[in-house]
């Protein structure tokens, strides 16, 4: 067990900026998940961790000891690759029990640490099986066994369900928590699906662009993102961002007012579109209904506040019509201001 | 070299069998004709060296032996030098796998895990070793294999066979190694190899048949080698240099005996490495 300290990371390739001053702590146990679009050096920091690269500037320190230039072997970590990198020569005993070896462990000591790890994750009837003869979904449980055979200190994750099909995913999802809650390993979880990440992690880093934008608990950085990226990348729909004049401390919307923060003229409202609800009497802030997309659960209608284009939620048995104006009441708790030039919330 | 054509058919079976019939009589025809243009002059080769003395001049030829006999065999093994010169090829072959293989597969290795500067030019280089006619690079070679005491040595002919072999085993590896995730090695040094213990337990493994190719294709282009065998050598010649001496001033039928020796071992190197030959050329054999 371990906590990660990641110091100032920088990571250049080339003139290319990677990373920039990347700072995280990951507290002992806890299940961090790397979150971001393709591209915003999440991997990349991942790999920093591991000592798959190096970092250009900064340090990374694992339980105490500062590792920024220790080889990949010495640093305590096991690691689960986005193609799982499931040895194809060895039998799936012996790609679990690879770490083991390495650390050169007495034959019966490897022997019940594979065990121990392939019943937690449900492949004691492969394992002298070779991986060609594995469907992706076991060929997954195989590279989480081998991780977790070498009990280490720290486990990184690459985007390890993204080559499931949907429906495994969701399976392995659950049943992923389940296991590394029991193995209580420190845990940083790369992916780029946000329900993977809420669902998993204890606390979330939403990348963008090299930098950390927001760290939080799930339900933090969904309800009061920090950044008009968080809240944009977050939630389905995502929050819809409305231009608006503040004057006075209160915001004009048609007929409804807001109050809002009187520190900037340039101001949009980060609205998500389940915290609307439809006023019965056409009052509020005024929507004017282009498409309804009846969900089952809910229906999804887009449209328009004041010209500009937004997606409210509203409940399955709403009496709405295309091409109808509705008034919305919003709960001025619930929304995030944000600065339109800076683009970050204002507190 | 002449079995590939002869392996075709069967990897080409199962796609012929979705094409309409005229086209796959045509796929046939074709693939028939190709079969013969390799196989009826080995055949005929085969002929003449267990024919006998008569079935060589026999006219018209038949198809089936008349009179199988071993003793144009036995005889063309039994003059003087061949074993000795058999030995030589050997040597020479051998060393030439070795080196191609120990020099080529870390060279195609950095070609395929690395990128530095210079690896296009380098790759080019690599291949423009092939670019200059042995018979240019004979004279000066001689010259200064006799300074540096390699002339006349089986070690000498292996040096000029590896020249050759190198550029195909550098960027054969290249391809096989670019085929190996580079994750494999990754997981393997994140469970605790160094650089080194993960290829040895990871890389080489997965390498080993396309390595095998690799040495086999070494082997055959230097049992193969004539020009160069024959420049640098006097006495202790390889056994191509050796045959085109000898078979020049000999009897057709000992000449057929010769030439079905030479074919032999490619043959069987060949058939023996076809899947992994398939395999690296990306041409699926199942």
């Amino acid at each position: 067990m371990a906590d990660i300290v990641i110091d100032r990371v920088v990571k250049e390739f080339g003139t290319f900026r990677a990373l920039q001053e990347v700072s995280l702590t990951v507290n002992d146990g806890e299940f961090v998940a790397l979150l971001g679009p393709s591209g915003c050096g999440k991997t990349t920091l991942l790999r920093i961790i591991a000592g798959l690269e190096t970092q250009t500037s900064g340090r990374i320190v694992i339980g105490g000891q500062d590792v920024s230039n220790l080889a990949p072997r010495k640093r305590g970590l096991a690691m689960v690759f986005q193609n799982y990198a499931v040895f194809p020569h060895m039998t799936v005993f012996e790609n679990v029990a690879f770490g083991l070896r390495m650390q050169k462990a007495q034959q019966t000591e490897v022997k019940r640490k594979v065990e121990r790890a392939a019943a937690l994750l449900h492949i004691e009837s492969y394992l002298d099986r070779y991986p060609a003869k594995l469907s992706g979904g076991q060929r997954q449980r195989v590279a989480v066994a081998r991780a977790l055979a070498v009990e280490p200190a720290v486990l990184l994750m690459d985007e390890p369900l993204s080559n499931l099909d949907a429906l495994l995913r969701l399976e392995m999802r659950t049943e992923l928590k389940a296991v590394l809650r029991e193995a209580g390993t420190t845990t940083i979880y790369v992916t780029h699906d946000q329900t993977e990440a809420m669902g998993l992690a204890d606390r979330i880093a939403v990348m963008y662009g090299g930098k950390i934008d927001q760290i939080g608990s799930p339900l933090e950085i969904y309800a009061t993102p920090a950044t008009r990226f968080v809240g944009g990348f977050i939630g389905s729909p995502p929050m819809n961002f409305i231009k608006v004049q503040c004057s006075q401390g209160t915001a004009r919307i048609g007929d409804a007012a807001l109050p809002c923060p009187a520190t900037s003229k340039d101001i949009e409202l980060g609205l998500r579109g389940e915290d609307a609800s439809l006023s019965p009497d056409g009052s509020g802030i005024p929507f004017d209904i282009r498409v309804v997309e009846p969900m089952g659960s809910h229906l999804l209608l887009t449209g328009s506040i004041d010209g500009q284009s937004a997606r409210i939620v509203a409940p399955p048995i709403a009496k709405v019509n295309a091409g109808q104006r509705v008034g919305l009441t919003v709960d001025p708790t619930r929304v995030t201001w944000i600065d339109s030039i800076t683009g970050r919330a204002i507190a | 070299m002449t079995i590939q054509a002869a392996e075709i058919p069967q990897t080409t079976k199962s796609r012929s069998m979705a094409l309409p019939s005229a086209r796959r009589l045509l796929l046939w025809t074709g693939l028939a004709v190709l079969l013969a243009w390799v196989l009826v002059p080995i055949y005929f080769v085969a002929l003449g060296a267990f024919g006998g003395r008569l079935g060589v001049f026999r006219w018209p030829k038949t198809i089936w032996p008349a009179d199988l006999s071993l003793a144009a065999m036995t005889q063309f093994l039994s003059i003087e030098g061949v074993f000795n010169a058999l030995v030589n090829s050997l040597i020479a072959a051998g060393l030439t796998v070795l080196f191609s293989v120990l020099l080529g597969a870390p060279a195609g290795y950095a070609l395929a895990r690395y990128s530095f500067r210079g690896q296009n030019a380098y790759r080019l280089l690599v291949l423009l070793t092939r670019a200059f006619p042995l018979a240019i690079l004979a004279l000066p070679l001689t010259v200064s294999f006799i300074r540096l005491g390699l002339y006349d040595t089986p070690f000498g002919v292996s040096l000029i066979h590896t020249v050759l072999a190198l550029p195909f085993a550098a960027l054969v590896t290249q391809s096989l190694f670019m085929g190996i995730p580079r994750e494999y090695e990754e997981a393997a040094w994140v469970f605790g190899c160094t650089r080194f213990q993960a290829f040895m337990k990871v890389v080489l493994p997965l390498a080993l048949p396309g390595l095998a190719a690799t040495a086999i294709f070494a082997f055959v282009i230097s049992w193969n080698e004539v020009f160069a065998a024959s420049i640098l050598t006097v006495r202790e010649r390889t056994l191509t240099a050796y045959l085109l001496r000898i078979l020049a001033e000999s009897p057709l039928h000992y000449r057929f005996a010769g030439g079905f020796i030479l074919i032999i071992p490619s043959m069987l190197f060949i058939f023996a490495v076809r899947r992994y030959l398939f395999a690296v050329w990306g041409i699926a054999s199942k």
